[in-house]
């Protein structure tokens, strides 16, 4: 499965385990909010290669506005975001993709109107290189390309296990299902970071334990870096390398799990103060 | 021979993406086309021609580049007439002013043309979407028809911005008779529409449909929505400029700024909705309903021998139309292609439907 | 300096009936989230009734009054318009509830196309007359101020007097009664609205027959001033630049786009007309709207778009 990863990758995740590499994405003293709403205040964290990194908090704590930061779609007004050692200006979500960032959205973002296997598709987006007329023309190397790119596409499916529905519209699909495609697509583009908002969020046990499946596979087979919003505390803990924990637009804990479930603050936050 | 995909199996992805994956389909279309070119023109009459396949073909097309920027890019126009207006006028222009402009060339100038001016009115939609998008497109039909009427340069300084052509011809054929000028308009539609599905099917298309369905999420797996936009406002006004000048050149001949006039927008956007948003057949379905209703209500009272005026025939369309807007877009808003669609589907299972 | 003045003011005037218009299309996108096209064939179908009651009507009971008769055609022209609002509700609107903003503004396009349609074949599709006793006659004002004093038309200053009371009385009705509170309720949230008890389809159709209402005067002064035929219905095409300079969800800005579109538009003609070979009133509102919308795409008043994801 999935043979065409880069072997250097290859070789180092299935030699000798999953290594945790340098930092790639540094995030420094972010502060954003909107007119008068402080959705984050000062926070810094960091993300290694090849680990998972879980944000959690309580809701309205920050965590989408987090990702959504990193992947350019909100521009922090203070801080420093470093990417693979470079300091990034203000860019937008599209730039953030072309570097190898992709992501899940909290609330599905599927294109509703296209078939599982169109979504995925639009994952290789950036892969693609016929242009307008050759498109226009297709037969010839827009078909070359497009059968390329399939193949590539399918293997995703088999991946997933979504071989049966590949030709249904995806607003047809029940919502574990929808999370899978929208895992596919964001892993057609073969990203070295991904994204995931609440991957498992509405999933019964099962669902979930096939997500945290495809999750842990991602990280192992393909090396990719993984930063995770999750409310299922048993879920972060079992999976996460090193957790966050916001609340309210604040940074109150940072840490492996073990360090930030023993966290006073983090305690607090959780289960509210006892007077 | 049953409508049946039983035993067709594809064995790669090529056969897989092809337009018409099922055996039948695609002799029914080729079967369709036989009918288009040969038998028509031998069978047909003029009236047939002038008044109901010319017409049909030609708002087709328009209908078909309308679609691409509304039903796969999501972006409205209610200024579909103003592109046209403007491939026809450009077009009238090249063939004028330059001696010895072939008439295909001119009319690709023409498209390109509308495709430049269809570009710089959907610049907004890069800042606005939605009910602001019409207004900007309305901004564009209300421009063009004054600057036709009222600046005589584009007119070649002819009086109230009515001008003609005559004299047609495509490698030396003359493009004079209905049937020559039918088969002008099917072959061009033809090419424009298998250039359209093929962009529709490929990596372009998806772009599109990205962009509509949630734009953010398109940009953030690295589409970039200015890219996709523009290419749609520019493809979709070439494809409608190519259109206009079709219409106002073989269609009409003579004709003046009113011929592009918003009702002719509201029209196409009509054809778009009722025939099916986002979907290539749904162009033809439209335009075949939309020029065949008001011959119908025409017709069909005086066989009963109830003869309506023709003030009141007009108004009947008007309800018609409006009523039919509303219906499909509450019951099947993709029109009346999703509903052949359907009728497939129900064929493949017939005559046993589990 | 006299010249100027007076276009000014026929600007204004004209201005203020924009602002009508205006405030119907707001007050339904306030209320529903719907852009409403319909909104010119509502005024033509509401100025055709009225003006063929006050025909048919005198006709109907044997009475002479004018006063009479305008006064029963109103009332059954407004009849008119609430049920047509009803209907609209029924049929289209309901079941067209969190749709698109661009599905609802096709769904209005069919209702336009079928008012066009309607309002023809019941009422007939001449020109028809709407007599309500506006003054016809010019009156000249401010003679000792300028030297030949200022021309104004008495019926554009009676129009624009009324406009700006109706527009008040609604500006009023919308922030002061309880009616109008829950229809900013809606407003601002339908399923919040709903789930504190408010309505939703009963809102809906007292916003569609209070933009019946706008319709309704509007038409009987443009009607009275131009004649009731179907190009009246391309008069709401105009007012479209006004809502979107002033933005959608703005009564103020309704008001103000109008007055700024009314006295651009007439200025623009008198001193940039000649320039562009006449005639430029015709696109020159939009052109105005849409250099606005690239700069702030909101409109003057309108709320800031935020994308949430």
């Amino acid at each position: 499965m999935m043979n065409d990863m880069p072997q250097a990758v290859q070789e180092q995740t299935q030699g000798t385990g999953r290594r945790i590499g340098d930092v790639v994405l540094d995030l420094q003293n972010i502060s954003l909010s909107f007119g008068g709403v402080k959705a984050l205040t000062d926070i810094s964290f960091n993300v290694r290669e090849h680990e998972i990194r879980s944000i959690i908090g309580p809701n309205g704590a920050g965590k989408s506005s987090m990702l959504n930061v990193i992947n350019g779609v909100y521009h922090p007004q203070e801080g420093r975001i470093l990417f693979r050692g470079e300091e990034r200006r203000r860019m937008e979500p599209h730039m953030a993709a072309e570097q190898g960032i992709a992501r899940t959205f909290q609330n599905i973002a599927l294109f509703k109107g296209m078939s599982v296997l169109d979504n995925i598709m639009t994952g290789r987006n950036l892969k693609m290189k016929s242009g307008l007329l050759a498109n226009a023309l297709y037969w010839g190397r827009a078909q070359k390309e497009e059968i390329e790119h399939r193949v590539k596409v399918e293997e995703i499916i088999d991946f997933l296990e979504i071989q049966d529905i590949r030709k249904t519209p995806v607003g047809a699909l029940p919502y574990g299902l929808q999370k899978r495609v929208e895992l596919g697509r964001a892993l057609a583009a073969e990203p070295s970071l991904l994204l995931l908002d609440e991957p498992m969020a509405g999933m019964n046990v099962e669902e979930k334990q096939d997500m945290c499946r495809f999750i842990l596979d991602v990280n192992d087979q393909f090396g990719t870096t993984i930063v995770l919003i999750e409310h299922d505390m048993g879920v972060v803990m079992d999976i996460s390398d090193r957790v966050v924990v916001l609340d309210y637009g604040k940074k109150i804990g940072d840490g492996v799990p073990e360090e930030v479930r023993a966290n006073e603050d983090v305690i607090r936050a959780y289960l509210g103060t006892s007077h | 021979m049953l409508y049946r995909e039983n035993g067709q199996f594809k064995t790669s992805y090529a056969a897989d993406q092809q337009i018409f994956p099922i055996t039948q389909d695609r002799l029914a279309i080729g079967l369709l086309l036989l009918v288009a070119f040969v038998v028509m023109p031998m069978a047909g009459s003029e009236y047939l021609f002038r008044a109901v396949l010319i017409p049909f073909l030609i708002l087709a097309l328009a209908a078909l580049g309308l679609n691409i920027l509304v039903g796969y890019c999501g972006q409205i126009s209610l200024g579909t007439g103003a592109f046209m207006a403007v491939g026809a006028y450009a077009a009238y222009n090249f063939l004028v002013r330059i001696d010895g402009m072939p008439l295909i060339v001119a009319m690709l100038l023409g498209g390109l043309t509308a495709t430049v001016v269809g570009v710089l009115f959907g610049i907004p939609s890069l800042r606005i979407k939605g009910l602001y998008l019409a207004v900007a497109t309305l901004a564009a039909q209300f421009f063009t028809d004054w600057a036709f009427l009222r600046i005589s340069w584009f007119t070649n300084n002819s009086t109230s911005g009515s001008v003609s052509v005559a004299g047609l011809n495509v490698f030396g054929l003359p493009i004079e008779s209905p049937v020559a000028k039918y088969l002008f308009c099917l072959t061009v539609v033809c090419v424009f529409a298998l250039a359209a599905k093929n962009l529709t099917r490929s990596a372009t298309g998806r772009q599109w449909m990205a962009i509509r369905d949630m734009d953010v999420a398109a940009a953030v797996i690295g589409i970039r929505p200015v890219y996709a936009k523009l290419t749609a406002f520019a493809v979709s006004s070439f494809i409608v400029g190519v259109a206009g000048v079709l219409w106002a050149f073989v269609h009409l001949g003579a004709w003046e700024p009113a011929a592009f006039s918003i009702d002719r927008s509201f029209q196409l956007l009509f054809m778009v909705i009722i025939g099916g948003l986002g979907s290539i057949m749904g162009a033809f379905f439209g335009a075949a309903f939309i020029v065949v209703l008001p011959i119908i209500l025409d017709q069909v009272p005086h066989w009963f021998g109830i003869p309506l005026s023709t003030a009141t025939t007009s108004h009947l369309v008007h309800m018609i139309f409006g009523a039919l807007i509303v219906f499909f877009l509450i019951a099947e808003p993709h029109g009346l292609a999703k509903l052949w669609s359907i009728g497939k589907q129900k064929m493949r299972l017939w005559p046993f439907p589990h | 300096m006299g010249f100027f003045l007076e276009t000014l003011f026929g600007g204004l005037m004209a201005g203020m009936l924009y602002s009508l218009i205006a405030l119907g299309f707001v007050l339904i996108y306030k209320a529903s989230g719907v852009f409403n096209f319909a909104q010119g064939a509502m005024v033509l179908f509401a100025a055709l009734a009225m003006a063929r009651f006050a025909e048919w009507i005198p006709k109907w009971l044997g009475f002479e009054s004018l006063l009479l008769a305008n006064l029963l055609a109103f009332i059954v022209a407004m009849a008119l318009m609430v049920v047509l609002a009803w209907v609209i509700e029924r049929l289209c609107l309901s079941k067209l509830v969190n749709q698109e903003g661009i599905t609802l503004l096709m769904a209005t396009l069919g209702i336009s196309y079928f008012l066009d349609g309607l309002g023809q074949t019941l009422f007939g599709n001449d020109i028809y007359s709407i007599n309500v006793g506006m003054p016809k006659d010019p009156a000249m004002i401010l003679e000792g101020t300028f030297e030949g004093g200022l021309l104004i038309s008495k019926e554009d200053l009676v129009a624009a007097l009324i406009s700006a009371a109706l527009v008040a009385a609604l500006a009023l009705f919308f922030q002061k009664t309880a009616t109008g509170r829950a229809l900013r309720a809606v407003a601002d949230d339908h399923q919040a609205a709903q789930s504190i008890g408010i309505p939703l389809n009963r809102i809906w159709v007292i916003v569609w027959s209070v933009a019946g209402f706008a319709a309704l005067v509007a038409g009987i002064i443009w009607g009275s001033k131009l004649g009731v035929q179907f190009s009246l219905s391309l008069v709401a095409l105009k007012a479209l630049p006004v809502v979107i300079l002033g933005g959608l969800t703005s009564v103020p800005g309704a008001i103000l786009g109008g007055l700024i579109i009314g006295v651009g538009e007439k200025l623009s003609e008198i001193y940039l007309g000649s320039f562009f070979g006449g005639g430029i009133e015709i696109w020159f509102a939009y052109v105005l709207a849409l250099g606005f919308l690239l700069v702030r795409p909101q409109g003057l008043f309108g709320e800031k778009i935020i994308d949430r994801v």
